[in-house]
Order: C-alpha cells, then structure tokens, then sequence
C-alpha cells in the first residue's frame, strides 16, 4: 500500500521511449540517477501530472490513483511539492509571498513557515523579490516553497545544480534531515552521485527511458555490473560507526565491520554514519605494507573482477560483510596474478565521510 | 473654451460610451484573448482574423452591416425589441455593440500578446503547489499582465472616443442619445462653424495625447509593452 506504483508507456514525437513499469516505496529518500536524457525529469512530470499527453499510463499513489491511462487526476489534487531544476519562483511576489501562496494551497496542514525558513536558511530574504536573490538563493526559497506546500510526496528535479559545493552540502543536510523528521518520502532525480550517495537510501537506476536496476543504495553501490560502476567517480559505500577520536591529528576512528578506520573530520562518538570510499583511490596488494603512508590497510577478500576497458580493472573486495570497490589497471591484475578468492590488503587513499544520517 | 450645453452633452455621452463600451470590452476580450493565446489551429486562426478585421475594413462597412443587422425587421434588432420594448438601431445601445466590435482589436491584441509571454513553466509551478486554473489565472496571470490590461483599456476607451464612421451609420446624430464628439465635429464643419470644430478637434487631439503619452511614459513593467 504504502508505494507509489508507476506504469509508464510513452513515445514522444522525437522517437523517444519511455517504458516505466516499477513499485518505489515510499519511505526514505529514493534517487533517480542515469545520464541526461534518460526520462528521469519526464518521469516526475508525470507524477506530478504535468503531462496529459501521456496517456499509457498508471500511477498509484499510496492506493490512491492519480492516473489510469486516459483518467486523469490534474496536477493540483495530487499532494505533491515539486523542486523544480529552475527554480520557477513567482517574479511579481516576494519570497515570503511565494511562501504563502504555497501554504494557502497545502495539501496537508502547511508547516510553519518560521520553522521551514530556518531550515533552509532564507530567514533573512524573506522580503526581497526572487529576481534579487542568487541561483542558489532561489533554489532554497524553491524547495522551502515546495515544502509549505505541505506535500505528501517531493519530487527533485537536479535542486542543488546551482548551488556551490559547501552550500549543496548543507542543503542535503538539510533535506535528509527534514525526510527523517516529517516522514516525507522523496524523490530525488540526480545524475551527481555524490548528492545521491549522501541522500539516497533507495536508488533507481535509468538509462534511455527505462529502469535498468533498482534497491538499496549501499548495496547497488558495490556491485560491478551497474551504470554507478561503470562511472569514472564509482565509489563503495561503507555504513560505519564513529568510535573515537584523536585531539592531537585531528582524526576520528571509524568501526567498517569491526575493523578501524582512520579519517580526517568530525563525527559524534557512537553515530552511524555513511563513507563514501573512492574505487580509484583503493588499492591493493599481497602483503601487509610495512611502510606506507597511507594508514588504513584493510584485511579483505578479492570477490569478482571486472574488466572496464582495456586499461581498467574494477574488483570488488569483501571486509566481512560490507564490500569496497577498487579500480586498478589492468597491468596490476596480471603483475600480481589476481583472482577471485585471494586474501589481500586493500590500502585506502581517501574517503569521505557523508552526512549523519544513514 | 467655454462649451455649450449641447457640446457638454456630447463630450458627457461620448465619455459615457466609451466608459461603458471599455467595461465590455475588458469583460469579452480577457477570456477570449486567452482562449486565442493558448490555441493552435485553422480555427482560432479564423477568430483571430475576425477580431482583427476591424483594424483593416472601412468603418462604414462595419457600420453599414450593423445597420442592417439592428434593423426592427432584422432578427438581431427583432429580438432586442421583443426584450426590450425598444428600437436598438439609432439607440445609445446600438453605439455600445458598435463600439465593441470596432475597437475589440485594440484589447484582445495587447491580452493575447501578453497572455502568451506567461511562461508555462511558472504556470506548472502554480500547478504543482495546488493552484486550480482560475487561481493560477488570478494569482500568476493577472498581475504579470498587469499593465497589458491598462494599455488594452486605455487603447478601447481612446479608440471608442475616436471613433466616426460606425457611430455615423448606426447612430445617426440624436443629441443626448447617440451624438457623440466626433459627430458633433462633423456638424460643426458641415455648418461651417470652424470655431466652435476647433474647440472640440483641439480637445480631442489634447486627450489623445495626454492619454498615449501616460501609457508610453510608464513602459516596460513586466510582461506586456
């Protein structure tokens, strides 16, 4: 009951096929991610009702039908915010007035405004005109406006693409945190995986109008055969929690599996947390380096192997139960006569620890 | 310049028409201006002429047509004589049905450009907060166009005072009923009494002024001109 099912046939004029049929739970934060041009943005048009064209298809929200083929709930009954990727703030009103226009509109009871503009920082613009503000300006006043809305599902369309990096970071903060206090279900349409691995606990993956994979985040993360591997920023996700931390260099200890991790940056002792581990900046070999200043070294087992290209190897490698992911060349795996079921020790350049949700 | 009764009689109903002809105008034009703005196609493209024929046919021959058209035996003058009890050739009324079809151009064009430039998108946005149509027309629509809708009355109402050749054919020159400045000017001339014409030309040209002057001046808020 508690899923929003998607059944989607649709070709559009330009020959392009959208071929949807999938159940999205509703709980969490759910990314779609693919390149552009894979139907993502097209998809959220659709559950937001913003395409009568398409008539093939069956949307159920919560068991509440918002279309079946040519029946069709308009945009303003269904109970959705939407972030939209341009920030479509309404020029001739204020922020504030955006806001209030929002909330005379809530689908549920709207929620204080007070407490959403905090939340998304724009206290203080609250009475300047949308054209005054920067991109990233509007896009908070955006998703503050969609939130006011009092919406039962938010859809988000690329909403931090304007946003510079440390800005993005607190947004996400915020929005991970605003989906575990109010319960508000999300969809995320992304194609930056790192936005996606801080926010996303489900993920769908699409490519050219269908849905290529779909399932836990941290799980599709480490497998080999994805469109996430395959991408030049592939990364494993570690679920971790903080143990200690060291004054003196500034480091926190991290427990992957019962074994430690040292870090750069700050975390609240006893927190599960997300680390996000790079594949190209994990390495391996056959014996413990004794020398090396790279200071987490981590017993592991080599599960599979990849070929990426003709230069690039892409292995998985089990801790105990979680897996990281390392991209080395091709050379390596045969200098070192790698394969699946040998005992190694994979080195770890670097990795970041995400946002304190998990 | 001191007027006399009859004069002040004819510049009172010209203003009274074109007051009340404006009023329609807006009224008729708004929704038909956005149906034209949101419509593709053969036949919105043969409403759009229709409006705009006014802009390019004698205003005699539109005069001429309403003639018959409000005439006792025609069905139109029929039917409003059955409702009414009165004639409406010759009446005030027949000047307001004149009136709005020759200047209906003058408002419906301005509304459908502006109507058009709303972005879609913000539309969508209105849409997805819970906004019904009439709301999104009302709260996004409406405001953007704004100044569209101040230059579509300001040019009705101008263009109703202007206008000659209809009001000549429909009206005839029934002081008090249906003699409006320019026909005054026109009887003026036609006696050869250029001094008390001047009179209303000169006020005429300097009301024009004033009024495309004020809307000129204030140019370029938002969507619209």
């Amino acid at each position: 009951m508690n899923q929003l099912a998607l059944h989607i046939e649709h070709k559009d004029a330009a020959g392009f096929c959208l071929s949807i049929s999938t159940e999205i739970a509703l709980t969490g934060v759910t990314a779609l991610f693919g390149p552009s041009g894979s139907g993502k943005t097209t998809l959220l048009n659709c559950i937001a009702g913003l395409r009568p064209d398409i008539t093939k298809a069956n949307i159920v929200f919560a068991g509440e039908a918002w279309q079946q083929n040519n029946n069709h709930a308009e945009s303003w009954k269904r109970s959705v915010g939407y972030v939209f990727q341009d920030a479509r703030l309404f020029p001739h009103m204020s922020v504030v007035q955006n806001l209030q226009f929002a909330a005379a509109h809530a689908a549920t009871k709207a929620p204080d405004m007070g407490q959403v503009a905090q939340w998304m920082a724009i206290e203080s613009l609250m009475n300047r005109s949308p054209e005054s503000l920067s991109a990233g300006q509007q896009a908070r006043v955006a998703i503050a406006r969609a939130l006011m809305r009092g919406p039962r599902l938010l859809l988000l369309d690329e909403p931090l693409a304007n946003l510079d990096r440390s800005a993005a970071r607190e947004c996400l903060a915020c929005l991970a945190r605003i989906n575990k206090e109010n319960d508000l279900p999300m969809l995320y349409v992304s194609h930056q995986i790192e936005e996606v691995s801080t926010i996303a606990d489900h993920i769908v993956l699409m490519d050219n109008g269908r849905i290529r994979e779909q399932g836990p985040l941290l799980e599709l993360a480490s497998k080999l055969d994805t469109q996430l591997a395959e991408d030049e920023a592939a990364a494993s996700l570690l679920a971790v929690e903080v143990a200690s931390r060291d004054q003196d260099y500034g480091l926190t200890e991290l427990k992957v599996d019962g074994q430690s991790l040292w870090v750069a940056g700050d975390g609240h002792k006893g927190s599960t947390r997300r680390l996000r581990v790079p594949a190209r900046d994990v390495s391996v070999c056959r014996e413990k380096p004794r020398s090396s200043s790279i200071q987490n070294i981590l017993p592991v087992t080599l599960l599979e192997i990849r070929q990426l290209s003709n230069a690039h190897c892409l292995l998985r490698l089990q801790l105990s139960q979680q897996c990281l992911l390392a991209r080395i060349t091709r050379r390596s795996l045969e200098d070192l006569q790698l394969k699946t079921g040998d005992s190694l020790y994979a080195q770890i350049k670097s990795t970041a620890l995400l946002g304190d949700s998990l | 310049m001191l007027l006399s009764p009859g004069e002040w009689q004819a510049v009172l109903l010209t203003l009274r028409l074109a007051a009340v002809s404006t009023l329609i105008l807006i009224l008729v034009g708004t929704p038909l201006a956005y149906w034209l703005a949101r419509q593709r196609g053969s036949f919105a493209a043969l409403i759009e002429a229709l409006v705009a024929l006014p802009l390019v046919l004698p205003p005699t021959v539109l005069g001429f047509y309403l003639l018959l058209a409000l005439a006792p035996d025609a069905l139109p003058g029929e039917l409003w004589q059955t409702l009414t009890g009165k004639q409406l050739a010759f009446s005030f009324s027949a000047l307001v049905i004149g009136s709005v079809i020759y200047s209906l151009p003058f408002v419906v064009q301005p509304l459908q450009q502006a109507f058009a430039k709303v972005p879609d998108k913000l539309l969508q946005a209105a849409a997805t907060l819970g906004a019904t149509p009439l709301e999104q027309f009302r709260a996004i629509t409406l405001p953007l166009c704004k100044r569209s809708f101040i230059v579509a009355a300001a040019l009705g109402f101008a263009h109703t005072v202007g206008e000659f050749g209809v009001v000549l054919m429909i009206g005839g020159n029934i002081p008090g009923e249906t003699q409006v400045l320019s026909i005054a000017l026109y009887d003026h001339v036609e006696a050869m009494d250029y001094g008390s014409a001047h009179q209303i030309a000169i006020g005429l040209v300097a009301f024009s002024l004033l009024l495309l002057f004020l809307l000129y001046r204030d140019r370029g808020w938002r969507i619209g001109r």
